[in-house]
């Protein structure tokens, strides 16, 4: 503890109090005690190692791994500049890197150049590339991370005080690069390396091998690029710039790439997390009616005495699940990812039909029948189902319609109607009775809509005139709203 | 932390286990667990703060593993309730027995005729005619224990609030014989595979560890330690082949324990070299869906051009 209070004066708690709130910012649930307990947790260890103070934080501080990324860019911007040694100088324009003194120099043309300058300023290009090259070959970290200090220097091309966000930065330097083609070449080099040809096995082995160093060159150079971010900027200004949503909070509409993978990723856990709620729900809810036999029975064992209720479990009907989405370009995202959540619980329900639409309507189901991957009849629904009718741009009304000949007739009181789409319908007729008689019919008739709820009805977009046929039109626009939606559904 | 009042010593100031997360990681290796920074740190922390570690993470990762080399390395006792639905407090804390009661009550109304009331209800609820369960056993325990909570996710929310006072102050209260206090502060790890989100009171109480499939280096470390007469080459080519199966989609990525399992049959066949054909041959035993094996074998009799993960090596993000 000794050791603690010397290092860790009011700095440090300064640093942690704003570290907290930020990641309150963020979006994660910090609670107090939690906070007492990331202040003593530190105590504990010894402050010049970096990763053992990050355990620490995370253990305290974030108690799910799906926030787990949130909290990483948070760390990573507040105790950045407090590198490897814990220097808490705030000169942090001087970029000279200590690893690279230490790190063993290349052999070949980079060696002189590397121990002289600490900055490697004087190669080439060229030199450049083949020094990559070889720290790849071999996988050596640390040379690694100074290759991806030395491209960011050079290629990134970073103005101090400029208001871009570190992406552009990153793909400024990644086009310079050329990482496929470096794949390419290790590849190559694997191949001739090998006795007797590859086989694929081995080839694919070599290949992820490859692929992995590569990545975490990558992360090597977006902590770069991060780092002197931070430096140029400030901690608070970067924290809240490189602010990254909870996977369950990213809107499906604004996705990105890259958040649309964290969401595939998300939603797998939930699918089974919500399959064996259900599952469980159903056979333990509420407790049915008494069961005499059973008591009676159990009631020998106290001598005669009932001390010891029993009850029957309740066996709730299972509902029929009819899907109804839009699959146009702006809405597909929510539609695919509806889909295979209402799928992957499928075993909850009767029966589930799906049908998708632009301005013509196709049934889908056959796709998710007989297979056990969700994924691949997605995809499947996406290259093959047939709803373009006119010009692909979304008609509601003329889906409608048609769904209401071909398929009205399969409604039956047991039916729940989910119908997803922001509704927006490019100015065509609504044709709402279909949505009338359909409520007639069904048991329930659920709109989701993935637009905040400002945006409704405003420009094309006629959910309400849809919605008042409706049992209830939701706003669903990420994870989190889609999970309570079908939790509440069965 | 060091100020200890000899008089009243109080759990809270107990010695600490270990004297640092390097002599920790060691101790788990000679019991061959191999644990990785975080996790020894975790567990040191754990110990320091005197607070139960939540473990979360896919099956078979070895979060069961680490609470009983834990225990093996502390020479502890393992006191291990395992949780399902419906486990209510009379399985975990503590239950009266119900029928030594009655026979004493019976007994005494023959005996003497005298006695009142009072004594006979002091006399039946007193210890000896309490059952301990796990939680209980472990605070009343004298003796070093570990006390395991494993799949914790399978009680419901409402039997969770069972486990908060034990958690928070190691104390059971029993409203005929008041609090019973720990001794000791035990070891208490709690597992969970994540099939449903633990309650905010939980988790609050705990240190929070995430154990994820090893990397390569430390899975192939793994299968070295656990399978005997596994060559150095072999284990290599083991877990490089097992990470490229995780990186497919799969609907249930192999475990740790289900590599290890496939190394100790790639040893039985006398197996030197992984082709191709023998991974294909085997792959059942690391994967447990027929849909996830038709797609492993399809991915590794592709030709290496055909297909390509894509994605990491786009420049943007």
């Amino acid at each position: 503890m000794a050791e603690a209070s010397d290092l860790a004066g009011e700095s440090l708690l300064e640093l942690l109090a704003g570290f907290i709130v930020e990641l309150r910012q963020a979006g994660l649930p910090v609670s107090l005690t939690e906070n007492l307990d990331a202040m003593e947790a530190v105590q504990y260890i010894p402050l010049g190692d970096r990763e053992a103070f990050k355990y620490a934080l995370a253990a305290t501080l974030v108690k799910n791994h799906s926030h787990w990324r949130a909290f990483e860019t948070v760390f990573e911007v507040y105790f950045s500049l407090r590198g490897a040694e814990w220097s808490l100088d705030p000169d942090a324009s001087d970029f000279v890197d200590p690893d690279e003194d230490q790190s063993q120099a290349p052999e070949g043309a980079g060696e002189g150049q590397q121990a002289q300058g600490g900055s490697g300023d004087s190669l080439t290009p060229e030199e450049l590339a083949e020094m990559l090259y070889k720290s790849l070959m071999r996988g050596d970290q640390s040379m690694m991370r100074a290759m991806a200090r030395q491209s960011v220097r050079r290629y990134a091309g970073m103005e101090p005080g400029r208001p871009v966000g570190g992406t552009y930065y990153l793909y400024r330097t990644m086009r310079n690069l050329n990482l496929e083609g470096m794949l390419e070449r290790l590849m190559e080099q694997a191949q001739e390396d090998s006795p007797e040809p590859l086989t694929p096995l081995e080839e694919r082995l070599e290949r992820d091998e490859y692929e992995n160093r590569i990545d975490s060159f990558k992360k090597e150079i977006e902590s770069e690029i991060r780092r002197r971010l931070v430096a140029d900027r400030g901690v608070e200004a970067m924290a809240k710039t490189l602010r990254k949503p909870l996977p369950e909070d990213i809107d499906f509409m604004h996705a990105s790439r890259d958040e649309m993978v964290q969401l595939r990723k998300a939603l797998q856990p939930l699918t089974r997390r919500l399959a064996i709620r259900l599952a469980r729900k159903r056979k333990h809810g509420r407790k049915g009616a008494l069961d005499f036999r059973n008591t009676v029975r159990h009631s020998l064992s106290y001598g005669g005495v009932p001390a010891e209720p029993k009850f029957k479990y309740p066996r709730p009907s299972k509902p029929e699940i009819f899907v109804i989405a839009d699959i146009s370009g702006s809405v597909a995202a929510f539609a695919r990812f509806t889909l295979h959540l209402v799928y992957a619980i499928s075993g909850q329900f009767s029966r589930v039909r799906s049908f998708v639409f632009i301005d013509g309507i196709d049934e889908v189901t056959r796709f998710f029948e007989g297979t056990d991957d969700i994924l691949d009849a997605i995809s499947r629904v996406n290259s093959e189902a047939d709803v373009i009718w006119v010009d692909g741009h979304s008609d509601y009304g003329h889906a409608f319609e048609v769904f209401w000949e071909r398929y009205g007739q399969d409604i039956s009181s047991k039916t729940t109607v989910i119908i997803l789409g922001d509704a927006r319908n490019n100015y065509h007729a609504s044709q709402n009775w279909v949505i009338k008689e359909i409520r007639n019919k069904a048991r329930h008739v659920w709109w989701l809509n993935p637009e905040p709820k400002a945006y409704w009805d405003t420009g094309d977009s006629i959910v309400g005139e849809y919605a008042t046929y409706c049992d209830g039109a939701f706003e669903c626009r990420n994870l989190r709203q889609l999970e309570r939606f079908v939790d509440n559904l069965v | 932390m060091t100020s200890q009042d000899p008089t009243n010593p109080s759990p809270f100031d107990a010695e600490p286990r270990f004297d640092s997360v390097e002599e920790l990681r060691t101790a788990l290796r000679n019991v061959d667990y191999l644990s990785d920074e975080g996790i020894a740190g975790i567990v040191y922390l754990a110990d320091r703060l005197g607070k139960p570690i939540l473990v979360e993470g896919p099956a078979g990762t070895g979060k069961t593993q680490l609470a009983k080399s834990v225990a093996e390395v502390l020479g502890a006792r393992l006191i291990r309730l395992q949780c399902y639905e419906g486990l209510d407090e009379s399985k975990a804390l503590y239950e009266w027995n119900y029928k030594k009661q009655l026979l004493r009550i019976q007994a005494t109304k023959s005996d003497t005729e005298g006695q009142n009331w009072d004594e006979i209800e002091d006399d039946i609820f007193s210890d000896e005619f309490l059952l301990e369960r796990p939680l209980l056993e472990a605070i009343r325990a004298t003796d070093p224990v570990v006390l395991l909570i494993d799949e914790v996710d399978r009680v419901e929310v409402e039997t969770e609030a069972l486990l908060l006072e034990i958690l928070s102050d190691y104390q059971v209260s029993i409203p005929e014989l008041g609090t019973i206090t720990a001794r000791q502060i035990p070891m208490v790890f709690l597992t969970s595979n994540n099939t449903r989100e633990l309650s905010e009171a939980l988790k609050r109480r705990c240190l929070y560890l995430h154990v994820d499939y090893p990397d390569m280096e430390r899975e192939k470390e793994i299968v070295l330690t656990k399978v005997p007469g596994l060559t150095e080459s072999l284990a290599d080519q083991i877990a490089r082949v097992v990470r490229s199966i995780r990186q497919l989609e799969l609907k249930k990525a192999p475990s740790v324990s289900e590599t290890i399992d496939w190394a100790r049959t790639l040893v039985l066949l006398g197996v030197e070299q992984i082709d191709a054909e023998t991974a294909t041959g085997t792959v059942n035993i690391l994967l447990k869906y027929q849909s996830d094996i038709q797609k492993v074998v399809k991915e590794f009799a592709a030709e290496q051009k055909s297909f390509s993960r894509g994605g990491i090596l786009s420049p943007e993000a």
